[in-house]
């Protein structure tokens, strides 16, 4: 059995931590785990894009087309940038708050984000919406998004892992003065995702 | 032991495993993490450099070989290009401790100038080349690689793409190393280039290298396998594309693992009783050319198919899906499903960071030639970021320090318009130096800006001369930029910190008004190796909505809220210009302003 999951988000978000968290994890079951990222001139404020897949047999380090069990949204735009990744049935994880590109600001466009997760929740996709400002403003930083996101898609089962396997993963990755609310922003991400 | 690497960490640890002694290089995307891990994991044992570019790094290289040394070079696939005068040479010259150089190929590309493909580097210094096809196969490749090395005297190169570079994958890792002690410098006139010795060395060359393809024909990771009359050639992480898209379809697959010297007798063996072969790699149609070469010389009917006949894609890089579409044609695989139809999405291309220092740099400039007829020569860094609205100030970019040299060749056809060369410190010290120089020398009339940030930004902050810290952790001395230009003859040079708007602006159109070469040196560090300051705030009731901010600065912390701007507080590194730019007073400093 192989997990495929995808993190979009924008450079910047942790999104390259929150996929070795999840291959941490899945090796520390004794799984296989392979990821690509991002990494580069895109990772100054463009989009960037994480592939984590566990299981064995894996030769491509990217995801397919229609086979990813989870797309973890660090953005509404990102996650639906990323949708024809996700396999039927599969769900996404998305944070609800926009990200503004410049370019969005220069051209007056009015994009927030709201349309983008409308048009989500009509894609037919299982969707986890986090409020992550929410989370973060919780456990008092900004930088726990890609953690709660990670809570979020622990709860909803797609990824095989426990938010007690992510744990123990945080508490070998993370510098030790942010463990703790590492821990607290997964535990929040995760009940935001069983309250859905 | 099992551990979770990038194939950059891969290829450093399958480095150090192999007895390396010494490594240098210059950092690229994608090949950085190569020598940041060596020097992560050096247990003192190994000398680690980042040196000031691939030519330097190449050199010295050559130099601890020749010493009996185990030596590592690494650099991105255009840094081959500048480190190609001892490449060629060295390739005639031989080398005593084995030297692998890392040439990472970017298909995309994704962070690169050019989709150049190093494996034509290898044909044409006649070096043998080594690609792998996975973080896996990088790492135990090198030991490989070091070893052929060493056999038959002669570098060898190394060449990953990106998506080697940056897969990560759980693998096993050697316990203990090999340990190499170097044997010293033995003196001997082979180390002395000359005509003569070239000519006996390319014959010795040409004779060796059917022998080295004789011998790879039987490397454990040149493979051919299943079965059928319609075959696969591919290498590099474009088999791993293959093996996904094949699934459980047998076709009679052949992986080239050393695309030069190519494995002929592999090859032969391969095409013996296909009718026709689909070749499947990224970059060039290397493999390709070399199918049709065979297939020519032993008067085989079998039909080569690839990016030279249009089968294949010709640009960009392969995908599992790609790899899908082709297969489709060509064996009758399902096709791969459409995509779906997605909404209008907002555009999100990369940007100069909030805070960042280059942002002052550039306005700066643009509103001291305000109404003046410029042009603004960019170069390779953070700062190419320059190009985008709204700040629009790179007209020009090439490649590693050609901003200083296209800024003149501008003035000499223009002399009327003001020509500006934008230089990081990193790439002046890599290859902008020499360009100040033939400005001196040669009287052209440009200004110099420096955007010395402390560091090389775009890479992901490693230290060069200016910054005083070395790769082996030593403190050096700094090497000055201003008393560089200065020594060259730069008569008029300024360091100011461009967050200051006014003073900039004032150096800028002081240095403009120069004849000769005059250099503006903006200092300020990169906000990823400093701290914060305090994050300013609009004032809402004074903010007039007038997206002054917006319009002229393109910050990515400041967005409008309504009719009012908003400072992204997470965002905000406190750089002030903004504030600076509001013409009414509205965006306050931090908490201690």
């Amino acid at each position: 059995m192989i997990v495929n999951c995808i993190l979009a988000g924008v450079g910047g978000q942790g999104t390259v931590l929150a996929s070795k968290l999840i291959a941490q994890s899945a090796m520390n079951k004794g799984q296989n785990a392979r990821t690509a990222e991002t990494i580069g001139m895109a990772q100054r404020g463009g989009c960037v894009v994480s592939h984590v897949r566990i299981g064995d047999d894996i030769h491509s380090p990217m995801i397919s087309k229609h086979s990813a069990d989870v797309i973890i949204g660090f953005e509404p735009a990102e996650a639906v940038r990323c949708l024809s990744y996700l396999k039927k049935g599969g769900v996404v994880v998305v944070s609800n708050k926009a990200i503004k590109p410049v370019t969005s600001s220069l051209s007056d466009s009015s994009y927030d984000g709201s349309e983008i997760l409308a048009f989500l929740k009509e894609s037919g996709a299982k969707l986890i919406v986090v409020d992550g400002d929410k989370i973060c403003a919780d456990c008092g930083s900004v930088k726990v998004l890609n953690v709660a996101l990670l809570g979020a898609a622990c709860a909803s089962g797609m990824l095989g892992l426990t938010t007690s396997e992510i744990e123990n993963s945080i508490k070998e990755r993370v510098a030790s003065r942010f463990i703790e609310i590492n821990i607290k922003a997964l535990a929040a991400g995760a009940k935001a995702a069983t309250a859905q | 032991m099992k551990k979770f690497l990038m194939g950059n960490e891969a290829m450093a640890l399958g480095a150090i495993h192999a007895g390396v002694n010494l490594v240098c290089g210059y950092p690229g995307t994608p090949s950085t993490e190569i020598l940041e891990t060596v020097a992560k994991n050096n247990d003192g044992s190994i000398y680690v450099e980042w040196s000031v570019n691939e030519k330097a790094a190449l050199e010295v290289a050559a130099g601890a070989s020749y010493a009996g040394a185990r030596v590592l070079v690494t650099m991105k696939q255009v840094g081959l290009n500048v480190a190609s005068d001892p490449l060629m040479s060295l390739a005639y010259v031989g080398v005593k401790g084995g030297m692998v150089i890392v040439s990472a190929d970017d298909p995309g590309p994704i962070s690169s100038q050019t989709e150049q493909d190093t494996r034509h580097f290898a044909r044409f210094s006649k070096l043998p080349i080594f690609d792998p096809s996975s973080p896996e196969e990088a790492y135990t490749m090198m030991e490989d690689a070091f070893a052929l090395s060493e056999k038959y005297g002669t570098p060898v190169l190394f060449r990953p793409t990106t998506r080697v570079c940056h897969g990560c994958t759980s693998m096993e890792i050697a316990d203990t190393n090999v340990i190499n002690k170097p044997e010293g410098f033995v003196r001997d006139s082979k180390w002395i280039i000359f005509p003569r010795l070239s000519f006996q060395n390319h014959l010795k060359i040409e004779k060796r290298n059917p022998m080295l393809g004789e011998e790879l024909s039987s490397y454990r990771l040149n493979t051919v396998t299943g079965s059928g009359t319609k075959g696969i050639a591919t290498g590099g992480i474009s088999y791993e594309y293959t093996k996904e898209a094949l699934g459980d379809c047998d076709a009679k697959l052949f992986k080239v693992s050393t695309p030069h010297p190519f494995p002929e007798k592999l090859a032969l063996k391969f095409l013996d009783g296909l009718t026709e072969v689909t070749v499947i790699e990224e970059l060039d149609p290397v493999i390709e050319r070399e199918l049709i070469y065979i297939c020519g010389k032993h008067h085989l009917d079998v039909t080569i198919r690839g990016k030279l006949t249009g089968d294949v894609q010709q640009a960009g890089e392969n995908t599992v899906e790609s790899v899908k579409s082709v297969l489709h044609a060509y064996l009758g695989l399902p096709a791969p499903e459409k995509d779906d139809i997605l909404p209008a999405l907002p555009i999100r291309p990369p940007v100069l960071c909030a805070g960042c220092p280059h942002r002052a740099s550039f306005y700066a400039v643009k509103q001291a030639m305000k109404g003046q007829k410029a042009v603004f020569a960019g170069d390779i860094g953070c700062y190419t970021l320059g190009n985008a609205m709204p700040l629009d100030m790179v007209d020009t970019c090439l490649c590693m320090g050609a901003d200083v040299t296209i800024a003149q060749g501008l003035h000499h056809i223009e002399p009327d318009t003001k020509h500006f060369a934008f230089i990081g410190d990193s790439t002046f010290f890599a290859s902008g130096i020499t360009g100040v120089v033939n400005a001196v020398y040669n009287e052209s009339d440009i200004i110099l800006i420096v955007l010395d940030n402390s560091t090389t930004a775009m890479t992901g902050h490693q230290p060069h001369p200016g910054t005083g810290k070395t790769m082996m952790g030593n403190i050096t001395d700094k090497i000055s930029i201003p008393a560089i230009l200065t020594a060259i003859g730069v008569k008029d040079v300024t360091t100011v910190d461009p967050l200051n708007l006014t003073e900039a602006k004032e150096s800028v159109k002081k240095a403009a008004e120069q004849r000769g070469v005059s250099a503006v040196i903006f200092k300020s560090p990169c906000i990823a190796v400093t701290k914060p300051s305090p994050a300013y705030k609009v004032e809402a009731s004074q903010c007039i909505g007038c997206k002054k901010c917006i319009r002229e600065l393109g910050c990515p912390a400041i967005s409008m809220n309504g009719e009012k701007a908003f400072i992204e507080p997470s965002l905000c590194y406190g750089c002030s210009i903004c504030a600076q730019v509001c013409p009414c007073g509205a965006i306050k400093g931090g908490e201690n302003k």
